[in-house]
């Protein structure tokens, strides 16, 4: 327990300046036995340095992310009303299609695993509107808000998690596999880290075929200790890609936290060693990250090589449908769920005077019924048909080369 | 017809395909400046120039990966691994991306791309630089696997795999790149992926050998005649496809096989060929299918030890015999 103990105090001096692990506070800290998910109480077989360090731990996410965000204020001025609307209809879409999605994976409709992006929408939703519908998008299994964000319909997207034959790749991939080669999003990857060097063979294209466009690749803390994001980043920068890596940092790869898993939890930091500008954004400010997002590809456009961007976010459910999520307070989602990225752009929307309260219930209204419409699609598709088994394993095959 | 060697010949499939389509391009270690550890894409660099032949990181995850992603655009890249033992270490990027990519994503994206590099043993590399690890890749859909054997099919298959719309792995031999034969000069000399080749013809026993060792294959079917067998010998050339029809329509004819192989023999290439043939052709075989592949042992430095982990002449004899008589067949 020392060695954790020493980790966690010195991430917490890295990002505060601070030189002591914050004491726990109050009596708020739940974690551990599955059996009290939910239930605040004090685990009593844990030893107190383990407490302390854990404590420290949560009380570092929440204060960071204090430090990182900020208020909606400087709205650039190439985002008007039809933008910035554009941007909370697409966070409320995201957020809507995720809650429905829950539904129907407990109803039964949607099956394996299924991994949702409430919380995190500012980031998908935010680096998009910087980038052009020409640069290609590459991210992990939690890719639903990067597939709706590009453009393609909730219907595609809905009956993919159903299984079915209208699914954007007929029901072969699944929660985790969304694609759309018309709209360059060029895939979600379930293995941590897998789409990182892929990522740079698809901005080696852009490079090679000089059309100014780049690539966005988006993963999660839990990627940036694989050897596979290391090599990619290496990669990108020493042959000068046009990359942009998008760090979605949410604290957590499944239940083990950066500060447990990462020595340099300041993963914006890990730039340097590939000299590239590393920059950490509050990712629960979808202006703020579009700012991000745009100096970066202005970088990458400019020929400069990659960027990587961290960006401090939270999802506001558990990993998976499967995960009861007791590694986690109750304060910590209750201060993320408090500055809630589509709340925030709620709030500045009417602030300044472009949408009232009814405007933007009537704009809510209209998206629900269009994830209605798409859980009505998926459930009404046909599964895909038995002579669809076998199509796309090679795309040159014989019939007589089966085994 | 111009007489060169399989490495020369490799080198002028990459040279053809690069001048005919402006989308092909190579990356691996030192396959630029230097030219290739191993010299197959020597004057590549000077001629196709350094857009289009990219010296990597020692990062095999990573340069596989961006020949995924390159290809997902539209290019054509070639992946040179320094040896073929160095893919293990990109074994995800293979098997969980390269080779599922075009299913997973319901055929929206096709992945023209080759990976490449010698294989094999018999020179004295140690256990992690000589090895013939081939059906790690054939067990794994989506992926095609050639193994030329000849100068020809050097070329002929290196421009197949390199004009194929999916994932080719070509797994040449160290210890053919210097064999010299005869090559078409031809600029749209192709070898089909899936065509098993018939060497030679014979009426007693079929040798099936891929790579090196077909052509201990045909020395052994010379040791055969002088004893009054008649061997007929194939050339297997592409493990996945597999042209399992040349290889039914020779057993209808002698009745038995042999397969010869350098990977090891549990698990290996002679497994598949046997159960297909047992599947195909059970009514026609007279003899268990025998097997003569590598030691299960990892191969050894010295190189008396070494010699014996990989198929011998004499064995094949001796399992040639085996099949056709019941002679001992002993093989430690």
């Amino acid at each position: 327990m020392a060695t954790e103990k020493g980790r966690a105090s010195a991430a917490v001096a890295g990002r505060n300046g601070k030189s002591t692990v914050e004491e726990p506070k109050g009596e708020s800290t739940v974690h551990g036995d599955p059996s009290e998910a939910g239930i605040e109480s004090t685990p009593s077989d844990k030893s107190a340095a383990a407490e302390k360090v854990e404590a420290a731990e949560m009380a570092s996410f929440v204060e960071l992310a204090r430090q990182t965000h900020q208020e909606i204020t400087d709205v650039p001025d190439e985002l008007g009303k039809d933008e910035l609307l554009g941007m909370y209809r697409m966070m409320y879409l995201i957020r809507r299609f995720e809650t429905r999605a829950a539904q129907m994976y407990t109803q039964g409709k949607i099956k394996g695993f299924l991994h949702l992006y409430s919380g995190q929408e500012a980031v998908a939703v935010g680096s998009r509107f910087a980038l052009t519908p020409k640069d290609y998008m590459i991210t992990s299994y939690r890719d639903h808000g990067h597939a709706l964000v590009v453009g393609m319909s909730a219907r595609e997207v809905m009956a993919e998690l159903f299984g079915k034959s209208t699914g954007c790749v007929g029901g072969k991939g699944g929660s985790m596999h969304m694609f759309s080669a018309e709209k360059r999003m060029m895939g979600g990857y379930a293995i941590v880290g897998g789409s990182v060097p892929i990522s740079v063979g698809l901005a080696l294209g852009c490079k090679y075929k000089n059309e100014g466009t780049l690539c966005a690749s988006y993963f999660g803390d839990g990627a940036t200790n694989q050897g596979a994001w290391h090599e990619g980043l290496n990669l990108s920068a020493v042959w000068k890609l046009p990359n942009i890596f998008v760090c979605e940092n949410n604290f957590y790869g499944i239940g083990t936290s950066v500060t447990r898993s990462t020595a340099e939890p300041d993963i914006y930091k890990r730039a340097s060693s590939y000299r590239m500008p590393g920059v950490r954004a509050d990712g629960m400010n979808v202006i703020e990250v579009y700012q991000a997002m745009k100096k970066a590809a202005e970088h990458c456009r400019s020929g400069a090589g990659p960027y990587l961007i961290e960006f401090i976010t939270y999802r506001f459910r558990p990993h998976s449908m499967s995960d009861p999520g007791t590694y986690r307070t109750k304060e910590e989602e209750r201060f993320f769920t408090s500055i809630d990225p589509i709340e925030q752009m709620a709030e500045y929307l009417k602030a300044n005077g472009m949408q009232t309260d009814d405007e933007l219930k009537t704009l809510r209204k209209a998206v629900d019924a269009e994830v209605d419409d798409a859980v009505q699609f998926a459930d009404e598709s046909p599964m895909p048909g038995e002579e669809e088994l076998r199509k796309y394993v090679y795309k040159e095959w014989k019939d007589e080369w089966w085994g | 017809m111009a007489e060169m060697t399989y490495r020369e010949a490799l080198n002028l499939a990459f040279k053809e395909e690069m001048r005919r389509d402006p989308d092909v391009l190579l990356m691996g270690e030192d396959v630029a400046l230097y030219g290739g550890s191993f010299k197959v894409t020597k004057g590549l660099l000077e001629e196709f120039g350094e857009k289009r032949v990219l010296d990597t990181p020692i990062s095999e995850a990573a340069f596989v990966g961006a020949s995924i992603g390159a290809a997902m655009t539209g290019l054509k890249p070639i992946c040179e691994f320094l040896t073929v033992g160095f893919a293990l270490v990109a074994m995800d990027q293979i098997v969980n991306h390269a080779a599922k990519i075009y299913y997973m994503f319901n055929g929206q994206v096709n992945l023209p791309m080759v990976l490449r590099g010698p294989g094999g043993g018999g020179h004295q590399l140690g256990s992690q630089h000589g090895q013939s690890i081939e059906s790690y890749f054939l067990h794994c859909p989506g992926l095609k696997v050639v193994m030329p054997a000849t100068v020809a099919d050097a070329k002929g298959l290196m421009k197949a795999a390199i004009r194929d719309p999916d994932p080719v792995f070509v797994m040449e031999h160290e210890g053919l790149y210097g064999m010299r034969g005869e090559c078409p000069d031809d600029p749209e000399f192709i070898t089909p992926i899936g065509k098993a080749q018939v060497l030679r013809e014979g009426k007693d026993v079929t040798l099936i050998g891929l790579s090196k060792t077909t052509h201990q294959c045909l020395q052994a079917a010379e040791l055969l005649a002088k004893d009054g067998i008649d061997a007929e010998v194939i050339d297997l050339r592409s493990l996945n496809p597999m042209d399992d029809a040349t290889l039914v329509e020779s057993v209808k004819k002698t009745n038995r096989a042999v397969v010869v192989y350098e990977g090891w023999r549990t698990g290996g290439i002679g497994a598949e060929v046997a159960s297909r043939l047992m599947e195909k052709a059970f009514y026609y075989l007279d003899a268990p299918v025998v097997r003569i592949g590598g030691k299960d042992i990892p191969a050894p430095y010295a190189y008396n030890l070494e010699k014996l982990v990989y198929p011998r002449i004499e064995e094949i004899v001796m399992g040639a015999k085996y099949a056709l008589d019941g002679s001992p067949l002993i093989i430690r």
